[in-house]
């Protein structure tokens, strides 16, 4: 009995050890290869330069971060700098996105042909030359330092960047955030209290707009009852540049623009065909009961639409954030730039690519889980 | 009783998809109480006719005057008829991410404005009389073929329409699910309610029709009691189609 | 009972109303049909009309379309340019003399790709014609054996996107079929190897194999044994799309029905045979629109080659916008740069479209 069990299995044990043993030998090889390699080179090995000062100079940075900084500290930035710009990507490309694929099934002619031509453009260029695109004309037409364009409020923009006031926070603004707060609050209560009289009675005040007045009136009515404690670090042209102020740089602009347009074009085909998939007998049968047009898209339509788009969108989320890599070819210091440089000065290549896939790896998993997490509560039930 | 108070007035209706010309001249009065079933070969428009009647599609030429407001392209016109006109479709439409509760609650919370318990009072009243109470909580994907199309009967009741509008409302239906089916909307005839049916019941006809309807490509041929409309035909047309209709 | 039945005589269809159709219609309702749509109509014709004068202006009616740079003065576009680089934009800095090498082997190219894109040639004359084409663009490009050699650094532009975009899709879709199998399969040890496989490749970015490719191989491989950094890049190249392309196939192989395995074995079928001959066909056959956007998305993704030091279309364009001659020309370059490949891509995905509708009944 027990002998011609291990008979049968026998070619699939022997299959399965031979290849694992297989894969073993290469990476003995491999690795003998590499410590061969790394000696012969003068490489070092290990972890340990991430503790040594770098030297690196970083423009964009979200903490504070010097050259005398370590490797370590510089990777760090580079790693919130990828967080930062996928995240805004995210959240702009979403909302672009979204109105990309309404507007390609608009009943207005033009308005879904110049979304179609939008999405065929995009979609059919590859990502690094639409970015060399927007730098290469953002560079071009903006103009140098001392002609900058000066829209309002303090704002200049030109082929350094775009500079805006840095706000200084002052005394009494704890109140005004205080405000913020508080308005917060009582619009989530506000919502939930008009739910209730909805239910009870059949009508309810409008919570949306009194909200959005609260949290915009409250907050500004403290503010200048406090004596407006805020003050502006204003950029100031000097010489050939600008000093004060915050800025954006046209690296980071130029990625993030290019990012947003590209994978809006994606996850506005998923929303199109999301809505196009939701048959159109639910949408009759809406009217039919005499919905009105809003309460029809909130309530029938873009439940089920969601439903649909959400699997798809995971995809272009996990494509952005491997997609802001692009920004080694620009000059945004991202992840990778900063790595790829940290391997040009120290050849540590193992180390860094190692380090690479363990953060991209992690952000993949995480924004897997969450979506997987969201795809599953708005399951549809079937038989 | 049928009452002589006109409910829906249909006068020199025509509808051109394109070049076609899909209805031609259609002139049809529906009176309170009445139940009327339109039949005819496929194409010949009684589906396009009574779609109408609620705007699902638009008419190029003629007047329809429901309830005493005239359909034109006015939201406001509109926005009344649809809550007195209710309908049910063939491929039932319920909507497939809410229970059944609450499909029977949406329309009348959101267009009544009436609070949410009344409004599930209303929908529970309406689920047991399409014998169906028991489902209240399950999803449409959940139940079978002719026990969502008695929710979609509840739910076009819920709002308490003047007239209800059936489009073949049992020819996406299993044979054996048709009977309970019929059962609830002869229940309904019963009762007086004004119903257009577009349907080739004629059993259903038979029973509980005031006036049959026969349409063939795009226009009225003839329309008669059901004793008169199923023994005499006038024309050749209709007593062909019912030689056709009645070998099954 | 029945007595006289009349004829009926039908009434004379009528052509619509002139209201209900003809131009003025057709505004009211594509454009006009309410007030938000009419607004909307309103401001992109304006928009329109304020941006698309000045760009036809800048792309055609200034723009210099021969001469030297000193023609160029800024107002119009300046095609001069693209048309001085173009033989380095479209085979990089292959020397001038044997040109025509190349274009005998995009001549070839163009030859296999009507055949497989017509569809009416066996799939058997297609699995020899591609690999025979390979082996010959391969002799035409490189030399040796009657050709003098041509050294890989000096293989650019168009031609080498287009070479690293094919021998990509070449070997990674039967890599990724082979990965996709292995996948599957029962045996805990072949699966997990695969699944590790596809999940760790398709979670990083192209940009991180590239860098493997490029300055991590050169490590792990033998001292005496180099491999040159083009054949490194194609590797991973390779490597990246076959885990894409495993995705798809999978996709594929989990849509054949159960019911086709079934008579498979009731025939008699080894496990092999059923594979390749049953299920393996329509796996494929379904998933090919998909595996057609998988070879877009591999064409636009060679443009990343740029990053280790190789010079493709678009590193060719970048690096000729550099010339000190021309400078201050680099969006003529990349105009020229993003209409051809919108035109290859845009014809990929064409072909993709036109196999899903003509459904999963051909080859």
């Amino acid at each position: 009995m027990n002998t011609s069990k291990l008979r049968e299995q026998l070619p699939a044990i022997l299959t399965q050890v031979l290849l694992v043993g297989a894969i073993l030998y290469v990476a003995l090889q491999l690795f003998h290869n590499t410590q061969a390699n790394l000696e012969a080179r003068n490489i070092a090995s290990g972890f340990r330069f991430l503790s040594v000062e770098g030297g690196l100079p970083i423009n964009d940075s979200l903490l504070a971060y010097s050259p005398a900084d370590t490797y370590g500290r510089a990777f760090t930035i580079g790693i919130l700098n990828t967080l930062f710009v996928s995240a805004l990507s995210i959240m702009l490309a979403t909302i672009l996105g979204v109105l990309v694929g309404v507007a390609r099934v608009s009943s207005n002619w033009l308005v879904a042909r110049l979304a179609a031509v939008y999405v065929e453009v995009l979609r059919n260029v590859p990502l690094l030359l639409t970015l060399f695109f927007c730098y290469s004309t953002l560079l071009a037409f903006l103009p140098s330092p001392r002609k900058s364009l000066a829209p309002f409020g303090g704002i200049f923009i030109n082929n350094r960047g775009v500079f805006i006031p840095r706000p200084l926070f002052q005394e009494g603004i704890g109140w005004v955030f205080l405000a913020l707060g508080a308005a917060i609050v009582a619009s989530v209560v506000l919502v939930r209290v008009s739910k209730r009289m909805r239910d009870e009675t059949g009508n309810a005040p409008p919570s949306g707009w009194i909200s959005l007045g609260l949290i915009l009136g409250l907050p500004a009515a403290v503010y200048f009852f406090t004596g407006q404690p805020l003050e502006f670090d204003a950029p100031v042209l000097s010489g050939f540049n600008f000093k004060g102020g915050m800025i954006l740089r046209p690296e980071f602009t130029a990625l993030l623009i290019g990012l947003v347009m590209y994978t809006a074009a994606f996850i506005g085909e998923n929303v199109r065909s999301g809505i196009q998939s939701v048959d159109k007998g639910q949408l009759e049968a809406a009217k039919a009961l005499g919905l009105k047009s809003g309460v029809i898209m909130r309530k029938v339509i873009l439940p089920q639409t969601l439903r649909v788009c959400i699997p798809t969108t995971t995809n272009d989320y996990t494509s952005l954030v491997k997609n802001s890599s692009l920004a080694v070819a620009i000059g945004y210091p991202d992840m990778v730039s900063i790595g790829g440089t940290i391997i040009g000065q120290n050849d540590q290549a193992i180390e860094v690519i190692g380090m690479w896939m363990a953060v991209y790896l992690s952000i993949n998993l995480i924004v897997s889980l969450v979506m997987n997490w969201l795809n599953a509560k708005v399951q549809l039930v079937e038989r | 009783m049928t009452s002589n108070e006109i409910i829906i007035d249909v006068k020199g209706l025509n509808k051109w998809y394109g070049d076609f010309h899909v209805l031609k001249n259609i002139d049809l009065e529906v009176r309170k109480g009445e139940r009327i079933v339109i039949c005819g070969p496929s194409g010949s428009g009684k589906s396009t006719l009574i779609r109408c009647m609620n705007r699902l599609e638009r008419h190029q030429k003629g007047t329809i005057i429901v309830d005493g407001t005239e359909l034109t392209g006015s939201l406001k016109g509109l926005e009344k008829i649809r809550r007195e006109v209710g309908m049910v479709f063939q491929d039932f439409n319920l909507f497939p991410h809410m229970t059944v509760l609450e499909n029977l609650a949406l329309a009348p919370i959101w267009v009544r404005k009436l609070p949410r318990r009344e409004a599930e009072e209303k929908a529970m009243y309406y689920l047991d009389r399409v014998h169906i109470a028991e489902q209240s909580g399950k999803y449409p994907g959940q139940l079978s073929g002719g026990q969502q199309q008695r929710v979609a009967i509840a739910r076009a009741l819920c709002m308490s329409p003047n007239v209800l509008l059936f489009d073949e409302p049992t020819s996406a239906l299993d044979p054996e699910m048709i009977k309970e089916v019929l059962d609830v909307m002869i229940s309904l005839a019963e009762e007086h309610m004004t119903m257009v049916c577009v349907t080739h019941e004629m059993g259903f006809a038979r029973t509980v029709a005031d006036r049959i309807v026969f349409m063939d490509s795009g226009e009225i041929v003839e329309q008669n009691i059901p004793e008169v409309f199923f023994s005499n035909p006038q024309y050749d047309r209709t007593k062909a189609f019912l030689s056709q209709i009645l070998h099954h | 009972m029945s007595s006289q039945v009349k004829k009926f005589i039908p009434s004379p269809s009528s052509p619509p109303p002139i209201a209900a159709r003809g131009v003025v219609h057709g505004l009211r309702t594509n454009l006009f049909s309410n007030l938000f749509n009419s607004v909307l109509t309103v401001l992109v014709v304006l928009l329109m009309i304020k941006t698309v004068p000045p760009l036809v202006d800048w792309a055609f009616t200034h723009a210099v379309w021969s001469g030297g740079p000193e023609m160029c003065d800024g107002s119009g576009a300046c095609w001069a340019f693209v048309i001085d680089k173009a033989r380095i934009m479209l085979i990089g800095t292959y020397p001038m003399e044997q040109a025509w090498r190349p274009l005998a082997a995009s001549i070839l190219f163009a030859g296999v790709v009507a055949a497989t894109v017509s569809g009416r040639c066996k799939k058997r004359t297609l699995t020899t014609a591609w690999p025979v084409f390979f082996v010959a663009a391969l002799w035409l490009i490189g030399g040796g054996a009657g050709l003098s050699e041509v050294d890989q650094s000096m293989w650019g532009g168009l031609m080498l996107s287009l070479g690293l975009a094919t021998i990509g899709i070449l070997f990674s879709v039967p890599f990724g079929i082979l990965l996709a199998l292995g996948r599957q399969s029962r045996m805990v040890g072949v699966s997990s190897v695969c699944v590790g496989f596809i999940e760790l490749v398709r979670g990083v970015p192209l940009i991180t194999i590239l860098f493997m490719a490029s300055v991590m191989m050169p490590l792990f491989l033998p001292v005496n044994l180099q491999i040159n950094n083009l054949l490194r890049v194609q590797v991973g190249i390779i490597l990246f799309s076959s885990a894409y392309i495993a995705e798809v196939v999978r996709g594929g192989l989990q849509a054949v029905s159960s019911g086709q395995l079934d008579a498979a074995k009731a025939l008699g079928l080894s496990r092999w045979m059923i594979t390749l001959l049953v299920v393996l066909p329509q796996a494929l056959r379904y998933v090919l629109p998909a595996l057609i956007g998988r070879c877009i998305a591999l064409f636009k993704d060679t443009s990343l080659v740029i990053i280790v030091g190789l010079l493709d279309f678009l590193g060719m364009t970048k690096a000729a916008s550099q010339d000190q001659l021309w400078l201050g020309h680099d969006v003529e370059g990349y105009v020229f740069c993003a209409v051809i490949y919108w035109c290859i891509c845009f014809g990929m995905s064409r072909y993709g479209r036109s196999l899903e509708k003509r459904g999963p009944q051909t080859n």
